[in-house]
């Protein structure tokens, strides 16, 4: 019984873990059609700004949850505007482009910080259940991912921005014609999705530790997740989450993590092979 | 005189000057640099995989690497238990084609865009390289062949004639061999584009629609062709694992895939040609690179291709072809001015 309560929480925890470090890929991809290929190394950048600024004294939670979302808020912002903005409406080109990103930000975070590992540890202890412990960190992702997502459905259905963003991405000109400045609505909406990137990164920073190569393991599973989940932005999410999370930590439980994320991989193109238009849904082949 | 223009003149002037090269160049370069040379004739060859699935397909292919280490680790671990390696150097390329074949046909089958097409390639090959990075300890060995984890496998026998397993190709021997591969990988791609298979995955590139109303079947099309590219890039893996003697992991890195896709784009998509120069030149440029602290390789190849995609998309040699090609236009007008694509 005992075990059952342990191991049920940590699938949650792997199930929160991926919807959050997918969701920024999700807004961008499914809002803006962006393959945004640098996307690992934006959750890296969270996590260098969430241990940078614990270092330097400042509350754990504070600089997890508010200052690595803003500084990489505005990192991608700045992106948008100097590399994004060009390349609407040619994925390939977006594609090679953020990943030439990526490469440039995995190398300039270790001209600054070195090739290695860095972290801070998990703050909030551990709960006991029965004769085990678990890392009462685990649940509280669970209630970040549970929150995020509630938060960023508030926004996108009940705020004067999402009406906008959502009418934006529907039909920019006609958006532009009603006083809207698409550009703006553009990046604000990278930055948002940047912004959730560094919020997962500093979320998982603790548990993982920092390297300047970390983006690598997360942007796999992130683009499957929101691949697997197809056109609908949080649903998808939430619902590929869910499937890859529990078949990732069952296999896991019963070999190893890497084997886990073999099969993770393996379910989503068998996936995609029998279910192709869940995946390319009417949303991306407009785009492409 | 449009000899250099038109198709077959252009492979036998392109012969010449291979094996022209092939000649002159070890007895004019200093034997540390042919050594290096070396490397970037086998990458090349990898190059040239992408460049006529990318750039004749239009399979935007994000993990040609994985190919290309599949190649090397299928040659390493059965030229360890063989010891003659003929073999294995078959092996190197119909193991990469085979996986490529049943990568493919889960994805062209299931008719999912280029784009999700590139997360996929590139997503197998990172797996790959997790996968093979857990391989380490005694319970991880084919045979006689340990492989290693990160370690990788070192101490892998070269290359030898076949039949006899003491004449093995020497660091200069293995400049030829790379050279001759090249050489014989470009001509009989160019061969391959100009027939009528070559001509079909062409016209799918170009209108995927069309061709399939034609009725050609595009993604049987599209599937022989990724699956050649791999099979090619386990060619060049098979062959740089004879040349550093040694394979880890590493060939699954996402910075070895991103190298792979900046040869292309540099040197230009849609030619042959292209690839080989780009990759010559980028490589050039990172061991230049490599001999100082101050700039971090990743972050200029990382800013090459920001820039190249954002200010030169067709890459170098595109543009010079078509310098070219003009001015034999020119000359010979007497031929009809139908448009034709380039093959070169």
């Amino acid at each position: 019984m005992d075990l059952l309560v342990v191991l049920s929480i940590e699938a949650l925890r792997a199930v929160a873990s991926l919807a959050l470090i997918s969701v920024g890929l999700a807004i961008i991809f499914g809002m803006m059609r962006v393959i945004n290929l640098a996307h690992g190394e934006f959750l890296m950048l969270g996590g260098y700004a969430a241990i940078v600024a614990t270092k330097a004294g400042i509350n754990i939670w504070v600089s997890t949850l508010i200052l690595a979302p803003l500084v990489v808020a505005i990192i991608g912002i700045i992106i948008e505007r100097t590399v994004i903005r060009f390349l609407y409406g040619r994925p390939r080109d977006t594609m090679l482009a953020t990943w030439g990103l990526s490469l440039f930000l995995v190398g300039i975070t270790t001209t600054i910080f070195g090739n290695t590992t860095e972290g801070i540890s998990a703050p909030a202890g551990s709960l006991q259940v029965g004769n085990y412990y678990i890392a009462a960190y685990s649940l509280i992702i669970v209630l970040i991912a549970i929150a995020v997502f509630a938060a960023i459905w508030a926004v996108f259905r009940f705020t004067r921005y999402g009406l906008i963003a959502r009418s934006t991405m529907q039909n920019p000109e006609m958006a532009a014609a009603l006083g809207v400045n698409p550009p703006a609505v553009y990046a604000a909406t990278f930055g948002i999705g940047a912004g959730l990137a560094g919020l997962a990164g500093g979320v998982m920073a603790p548990i993982t530790g920092i390297v300047p190569t970390i983006g690598a393991a997360y942007v796999a599973k992130a683009f499957i997740t929101v691949i697997g989940g197809g056109p609908a932005v949080l649903a998808g999410t939430v619902s590929a989450s869910v499937l890859f999370g529990a078949i990732d930590q069952i296999i896991t439980y019963l070999s190893t993590p890497v084997i886990g994320e073999v099969a993770l991989l393996a379910a989503a193109v068998i996936l995609l092979r029998f279910m192709p238009q869940g995946v390319t849904g009417s949303f991306f082949r407009r785009a492409s | 005189m449009t000899a250099a223009c038109n198709g077959t003149g252009g492979i036998v002037a392109a012969v010449i000057i291979g094996l022209a090269l092939l000649v002159v160049v070890p007895l004019v370069v200093d034997p540390i640099f042919l050594i290096e040379l070396t490397s970037y004739v086998i990458l090349a060859i990898l190059a040239l995989s992408l460049g006529l699935i990318w750039g004749y397909g239009g399979i935007l292919c994000f993990g040609q690497s994985a190919f290309f280490g599949i190649g090397a680790y299928a040659y390493a671990i059965a030229v360890i238990n063989m010891g003659d390696s003929t073999i294995p150097l078959i092996l190197s390329i119909v193991v990469p084609a085979l996986f490529a074949a049943l990568l493919g046909y889960f994805l062209f089958y299931a008719r999912i865009t280029d784009v999700y097409f590139g997360v996929i390639t590139l997503t197998v090959t990172l797996i790959l390289y997790k996968l093979m990075g857990t391989t380490s300890g005694s319970a991880y060995t084919i045979g006689n062949a340990a492989i290693g984890g990160y370690n990788g496998i070192p101490a892998i026998p070269p290359l030898n004639l076949p039949g006899s397993p003491t004449t093995f190709l020497s660091l200069d021997g293995l400049f030829y061999a790379a050279g001759l591969t090249l050489l014989a990988v470009y001509v009989g791609l160019r061969l391959m584009l100009k027939s009528r298979f070559g001509q079909v995955v062409v016209a799918i590139r170009e209108n995927e629609r069309r061709a399939e109303l034609l009725g050609y079947d595009a993604r049987f099309y599209k599937l022989a062709a990724f699956t050649i590219g791999g099979g090619i890039a386990g060619l060049a893996g098979c062959l740089f694992a004879n040349w550093g003697m040694f394979i880890s992991p590493d060939v699954f890195g996402l910075a070895q895939s991103a190298q792979v896709i900046i040869w292309v784009i540099v040197g230009g998509t849609g030619t042959l040609l292209g690839p080989i120069v780009g990759c010559f030149l980028v490589q050039w440029i990172a061991t230049q690179l490599g001999t100082q602290q101050v700039l971090n390789a990743n972050l200029v190849l990382g800013t090459i291709l920001i820039g190249f995609v954002l200010l030169v998309p067709k890459g170098i040699t595109p543009t010079v072809l078509d310098l070219i090609e003009r001015t034999c236009q020119r000359r010979s007008y007497a031929k009809p001015l139908v448009e034709k694509r380039s093959v070169s």
